[in-house]
């Protein structure tokens, strides 16, 4: 990056030889946090309106590599080229934002700002004028209206849903105007209709010829949206190839490294209450949530898992909420293990035996700045010393107990949070919610942000708890994580409208999701066939 | 409005965000007065107690009274903003002006010697600079070397007492050059000038808040530092010229200390950041940052005094005076916790 370059950057995964310069390379870059070494002399170059798939597992360098091509962490070493010239220095912001847009994995909305300000964050004025807060709210409503967000630009960003923040983050990257645009894991936390919409976008902005660097998890979207494809494993490039000539299992193989015939496979099972008659792990009796949803009433068996559908505006998620006391419902009753929960209260449902894992793990999820091994065990401190004095080894050795059980990737238990990668800050989540050794599981999209492999496994974790005699109600629109359910309800603006049991067709289920009994729309299909 | 949570004491604030998916937010003018039902109350309370009270000159002297304790918010409230904090301003406070004063005071012929180093005027920038030079320090420290913010802060302020007593030797100057002590002791237009110039801080830093993307830039930092990065906001330097401005302030306020009391000693700040950060709070400025106005600031101050003449005016003595001011301010924090409706932190 220091001295101007501008010789073509050519590379060898690139296909076909665009014309001109590709709009962004990295040139063999080298990136290490300590010990970690997060990249090791790897490359990607993607070509103007290209879209650019890069996948690898959970801590494979995917977002440290963004890092570097937006700007703010500086290569070990290696060069960044943005058509084909050096790229500006780092305190340079906006060249950098000019050159390259981002969403980014961590969320970079203010919660204490309006939405427009959100939107315009340090553009709001230019240079030393004053600001006007109405033509601000203008130019929010106009970019808003552009992107079909409903959401007023005056309110405040912290009264937004997870989703809703996601497609400002979107709708705020692309207002830049860069020719080249990076998306860390965008469909992580949205709907159906929301990613249908975001690929709409994405092509229409691919036909104007903006190139994309698109990161995802869900294999799928990479075929649908992507004509290359980059894999990252353990810090290294292993392949770039048009998605055309990779078939999914080469891709995982790619990722994993592994023979895919050796994966562990799901049998779809029966449930079988157990003979002993024990009250259900989770009872749920006609609880309400005026506007959101209404007279919701589920069983969860022990040993039980029940899937809980629904789109962006079902409620499913609120349900699943107000279950573990985020929400406070205006009616109804929630029981875990024959025991009646006070509603609307956090720590009275963990007393009663109640594990959470919620949909925002940045806001709710994690103590970034702790360990993992006393975020893992934040739950169950009291478990592991007498009078709630524990010692430092008790909890390290509990933290790397779950670490392993989850396949969290990091130095140690000591290691801070906010220096894992995205997935493996989920399974920490993930292992909090296990750590109390729980009666019941309500789990918000627990596989979001994690890849193929440790998806199977932190599935298969929730299957081990469920058979050891936990029930977990598995909120989620995702079909691989339903697919472990024994059954599956579905819901649709506030109420339940379906039930299904396993065994259950991809087609059918999606139709009772979007609330189209029974049409088949094979477009918005999301069926990863794992 | 709800905070960034941990799950524990989420519950208490979903619901009041949960209504909002689509609302607006046009109660949060309101915010900005949740104090000024209180200060009402304070101000008939007093009126039934004296007579006196409800008078021109007792509001003068109250707010000329005020006017040190509101620029250390002003800068405190700057700083917290940010999502820093400075527990060293009271001792700035102090430092500030004897420093200054100890350099241009002559070296013999009073009670107190100090370099003879120029003109007398000389002090009045003597003394901003060494604030300046507080600010840089606690600047490096923080934000270069990455040390933790409060513990940093309150080893200056024990060290920066420390040396206030080094140089003036436990006892206090009482030898103040008429420039330096003329915002402490002059009056414009009927009302003193430190109340002018205070105002005029004020408005300046609103409208920077309000209207100035720089300003903006600070609620960004203070709310998500990793995100006003990405955003193109320079965060340490950004953070580094704010504690130097609250330094600087502090010292100005010092400055106006000094002459209205027409002396300087090492006792002058103390206990004075247990006010600034109650006024604060009070005011509606979070101590996790990005949330809070300078104007709910300065009511949080003007409460504050409200507090303290009441009391005097209900014969409260000279030494049960800080335990009361003590518990009320307490009961003010509870209570300004429910008129403004979010949870301080
Ligand atoms: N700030 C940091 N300090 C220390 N280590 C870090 C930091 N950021 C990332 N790492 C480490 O670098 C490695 C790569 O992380 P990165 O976030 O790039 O992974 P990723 O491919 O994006 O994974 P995911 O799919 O889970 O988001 C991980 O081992 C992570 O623990
Ligand atoms: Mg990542």
């Amino acid at each position: 990056m220091t001295t101007p370059d501008r010789e073509a950057a050519g590379h060898p995964g690139r296909p076909g030889g665009a014309p001109g310069h590709p709009v962004a390379t990295a040139l063999d870059v080298s990136k290490s946090f300590g010990a970690t070494r997060a990249l090791i002399d790897v490359g990607i170059s993607v070509a103007p309106g290209e879209a650019h798939a890069l996948v690898g597992r959970n801590g494979a360098g995917k977002s440290t590599l963004v890092s570097l091509l937006t700007g703010l962490a500086r290569p070990d070493r290696g060069r960044i080229l943005f058509d084909g010239q050096a790229a500006p220095p780092l305190s340079d912001r906006a060249g950098w934002q000019s050159r390259a847009a981002c969403v980014y994995q961590k969320s970079t909305i203010i919660p204490g700002l309006s939405v427009a300000e959100n939107l315009f964050l340090n553009r709001q004025s230019e240079g030393l004028r004053p600001i006007s807060w109405k033509a601000l709210r203008t130019r929010a409503a106009d970019l808003l209206a552009e992107y079909d967000i409903d959401v007023d630009p005056a309110a405040s960003a912290a009264t937004l849903a997870v989703d809703q923040r996601q497609v400002l983050e979107i709708a705020r990257a692309l207002s830049f105007g860069a020719r080249f645009i990076i998306l860390d894991e965008p469909t992580a936390q949205l709907d159906g209709a929301n990613i249908a919409a975001l690929f709409d976008r994405l092509r229409r902005l691919q036909e104007s010829g903006v190139a994309f660097l698109f990161i995802s998890h869900h294999l799928s979207e990479v075929y649908e949206v992507c004509q290359t494809v980059t894999v990252y494993r353990d810090a290294r490039h292993i392949l770039t190839a048009p998605v055309s000539g990779l078939d999914k299992d080469a891709l995982i193989e790619a990722m994993t490294g592994e023979d895919r015939s050796a994966r562990a496979e799901f049998a779809v099972d029966r449930y079988l209450a157990p003979a002993s008659q024990p009250a259900p792990a989770l009872q749920i009796s006609s609880l309400s949530l005026p506007g959101t949803f209404q007279e919701v009433g589920v069983t969860v068996g022990v040993g039980e898992i029940v899937g809980l559908a629904g789109a962006g505006g079902s409620g499913a998620v609120a349900v699943g909420e107000t279950v573990a006391g985020l929400r406070r419902p205006s009616g109804g009753t929630v029981e875990v293990a024959g025991r009646r929960v006070r509603t609307g209260s956090v720590p009275d449902a963990l007393r009663a035996g109640l594990g959470f894992v919620p949909e925002d793990r940045h806001a709710q999820g994690v103590v970034p700045l702790r360990p993992i091994a006393e975020n893992i065990t934040l739950t169950a401190t009291d478990r592991l010393g007498r009078h709630g004095f524990f010692t430092g080894e008790s909890l390290r050795r509990a933290g790397s107990a779950l670490m392993r059980r989850l396949d969290v990737k990091a130095e140690g238990p000591d290691q801070p949070v906010s220096a894992l990668s995205g997935g493996n800050q989920q399974k920490v989540v993930m292992g909090r919610a296990l750590a109390g050794s729980p009666r019941a599981l309500v789990l918000i999209r627990p596989t979001a942000g994690v890849d193929v492999k440790s998806k199977e496994s932190l599935l298969g974790t929730v299957r081990q708890a469920a058979a050891d005699g936990c029930g977990a109600l598995l909120v989620s629109d995702e079909l691989d994580d339903l697919r472990i359910a024994h059954r599956v309800l579905v819901m649709f603006k506030g109420a339940v409208v379906a039930e299904f049991a396993s065994g259950w067709g991809d087609a059918a289920l999606i139709a009772a999701i979007e609330g189209l009994g029974g049409a088949d729309r094979p477009d918005q299909e999301r069926n990863d066939d794992e | 409005m709800s905070e960034v949570t941990t799950m524990s004491d989420a519950a208490d604030l979903l619901p009041e965000a949960e209504p909002a998916r689509a609302a607006r937010s046009g109660t949060r003018w309101l915010r900005e007065f949740s104090l000024i039902p209180a200060m009402g109350l304070l101000i008939l309370i007093g009126f039934i107690e004296s007579p006196d009270f409800l008078t021109g000159d007792n509001f003068l002297a109250m707010l000329q009274q005020s006017t040190e304790l509101s620029v250390l918010v002003l800068a405190e409230a700057l700083i917290l903003i940010g999502g820093r904090m400075d527990l060293s301003l009271e001792s700035t406070v102090t430092l500030a002006p004897v420093l200054a004063l100890w350099l241009v005071l002559p070296t013999s012929g009073n009670r107190f010697n100090g370099l003879g180093f120029g003109a007398a005027w000389l002090a009045i920038p003597a003394c901003l600079l060494v604030g300046a030079a507080v600010g840089a320090i606690n600047g490096f420290l923080i934000l270069k070397m990455n040390l933790n913010g409060f513990v940093v802060t309150l080893g200056m302020l024990t060290t920066l007492h420390g040396l206030v007593v080094v140089v003036d030797g436990g006892q206090s100057i009482t030898t103040v050059p008429p420039s330096f002590s003329y915002l402490g002791h002059h009056d414009w237009l009927g009302l003193p000038a430190s109340v002018w110039v205070c105002g005029l801080l004020f408005t300046l830093g609103i409208a920077a808040l309000g209207w100035y993307r720089h300003g903006r830039a600070l609620y960004a930092i203070g709310g998500n530092p990793g995100a006003a990065r990405a955003a193109g906001i320079r965060v340490e330097r950004t953070m580094w010229i704010v504690l130097i401005i609250g330094s600087v302030l502090a010292a100005f306020a010092g400055m106006l200390y000094t002459g209205r009391l027409g002396s300087a000693s090492a006792s002058q700040g103390t206990g004075k950041i247990f006010e600034v950060f109650a006024a604060t709070v009070i005011g509606g400025v979070s101590m996790n940052g990005g949330r809070g106005s300078l104007f709910g600031a300065l009511t949080g101050v003007l409460t504050l005094r409200l507090i303290g003449n009441v009391l005097t005016f209900g014969h409260v003595s000279a030494q049960d005076i800080e335990f009361f001011n003590g518990v009320v301010i307490l009961v003010a924090l509870v209570v300004s916790r429910y008129t403004s409706g979010t949870a301080q932190d």
